[in-house]
């Protein structure tokens, strides 16, 4: 099962050169990117591990594109999104955030039904690969 | 696929110059920078290999990059950071260099104080500069061969790894004194390889240090009436002989202190003040430096009795 999020969620896997324009968008806007991996892929798990610090004052995105692929040569099996920060007053948050890279197998999610008090059952998904401990999941 | 593609069989390199501007880059180099002949020479020259360069490539007659990196040699305040940046406008225009941004660092800005400082600090640098020239002051302190565990060694390595990996990324310029430089060459031969372009950086003659000095004031609108002109060119061979002499730098540090000196002349003379007084330094401002009387040392020396 394909896992995503963020912007082009819906489009097929952003290619090499397609992630540089995209980054170079978010550079030319004064954002700041910034790469995160996590292998935990259930869609609440928000805060994602930091891959050295995000990177302000970039003027091409050939920088991102390095640090990019010395994650993708650490955790080439894992999930790797690119955040792209906006620091002006006011907004101070994730203006875009996308993934690059994804494992090669996704197991996906099962879903649990709890039978409460009452008959009403309570719904979760659990996703198959936290079975394993962190750091095992993904080969 | 690149058999399809109809390569054009005539380049007019001439339209390719006019059309990217680089031969206004280098005429604005010719009008502002004064003397420096031999460095404007060599800069034309590299224009034309790049223009010629990027003709072989539209025709399909070469396909590896050109290496860019250069070194200037030369002594202080003799131009090699406003060259840098004309060099990065000139690389921008041509299209071998995609922003054409210049990011000035030295030692300080790429290696770090303790371990595991200094891959970041070199990496993050070379990120700011990516797309456009990195240039790198008084290069040759990176390396310290008197104290082998001087962290100035990683810095270098992922220069070079950049400079090899990634030269259509950055461009790398080294700069610094002309005999440190070829000693950190002889004993880095990693980035003797990697560097094609050398450049260097001639001394200015007396009469260009004129020429700039009247330029400086210009800019700032001042002016030397004729006797301040004259006593400045006694000024400048004696400024020469002085220790620490820095070529444009000691003009601009003297012009400084000449504004200082006629503010504090006006100020104290408590009259009114017209247009023609703020704009002219005149031979007391000059004549009060200490350059006149034996220069820094004497001014020590003085001190100490």
């Amino acid at each position: 099962m394909k896992v995503t999020q963020g912007t082009f969620s819906f489009l097929p896997d952003l290619t090499d050169a397609q992630i540089t324009a995209q980054v170079q968008y978010c550079l030319d806007q004064g954002w700041a990117p910034g790469i995160e991996y996590t292998d935990d892929p259930h869609p609440r798990n928000t805060y994602w591990e930091l891959w050295g610090m995000p990177m302000f004052d970039l003027a091409d995105a050939a920088g991102v594109v390095m640090e990019l692929n010395a994650c993708r040569k650490a955790h080439g099996n894992l999930y790797i999104r690119i955040n792209a920060f906006d620091s002006t007053h006011g907004w101070e948050t994730v203006r875009m955030s996308f993934m690059v890279n994804r494992p090669a197998n996704e197991p996906g999610f099962r879903l649990e039904r709890t039978e409460g008090p009452g008959r009403t059952i309570a719904y979760t998904t659990h996703a198959y690969a936290t079975d394993q401990p962190e750091g095992d999941r993904y080969g | 696929m690149a058999d399809d593609v109809q390569l054009p069989d005539l380049i007019d390199l001439k339209a390719d110059i006019e059309h990217t501007g680089v031969a206004e880059v280098l005429d604005r180099l010719d009008r502002e920078l004064v003397g420096l002949a031999p460095v404007k020479q060599r800069i034309r020259e590299t224009a034309a290999l790049l223009v010629v360069e990027r003709a072989r490539q539209q025709l399909g007659l070469n396909n590896e990059p050109p290496t860019l990196h250069m070194s200037f040699t030369g002594n202080p305040g003799t131009g090699k950071t406003t060259v840098a940046m004309r060099m990065a406008d000139i690389l921008h225009r041509l299209g071998y260099s995609r922003r054409g941004h210049l990011v000035s660092v030295t030692r300080d800005d790429l290696v770090g104080q303790y371990i595991g400082h200094t891959a970041p600090k070199t990496k993050e640098i070379v990120k700011k500069a990516m797309g456009g020239v990195l240039f790198i002051d008084e290069a040759y302190y990176l390396y310290r061969p008197e104290n082998e565990r001087d962290y100035g060694q990683e810095a270098i390595e992922i220069l070079l790894q950049v400079m090899e990996n990634q030269r259509d990324d950055l461009v790398v310029i080294l700069a610094g004194y002309a005999d440190r430089m070829a000693r950190f060459f002889e004993s880095n031969p990693g980035f003797r390889s990697r560097i094609t372009h050398h450049i260097d950086f001639p001394d200015y003659g007396d009469g260009e240090l004129m020429i700039i000095a009247d330029k400086m004031l210009e800019q700032q609108n001042f002016r030397f009436d004729d006797e301040a002109r004259a006593a400045f060119a006694d000024y400048i061979p004696l400024r020469r002989a002085q220790e620490h002499f820095a070529n444009a730098r000691s003009i601009r540090n003297a012009i400084d202190r000449m504004r200082l000196r006629l503010a504090n002349r006006i100020f104290s003379a408590e009259a009114l003040v017209s247009r023609d007084d703020l704009m002219t330094i005149r031979e007391a401002d000059v004549r009060a430096s200490r350059v006149y009387s034996g220069g820094l040392l004497a001014g020590l020396d003085l001190k100490e009795d």
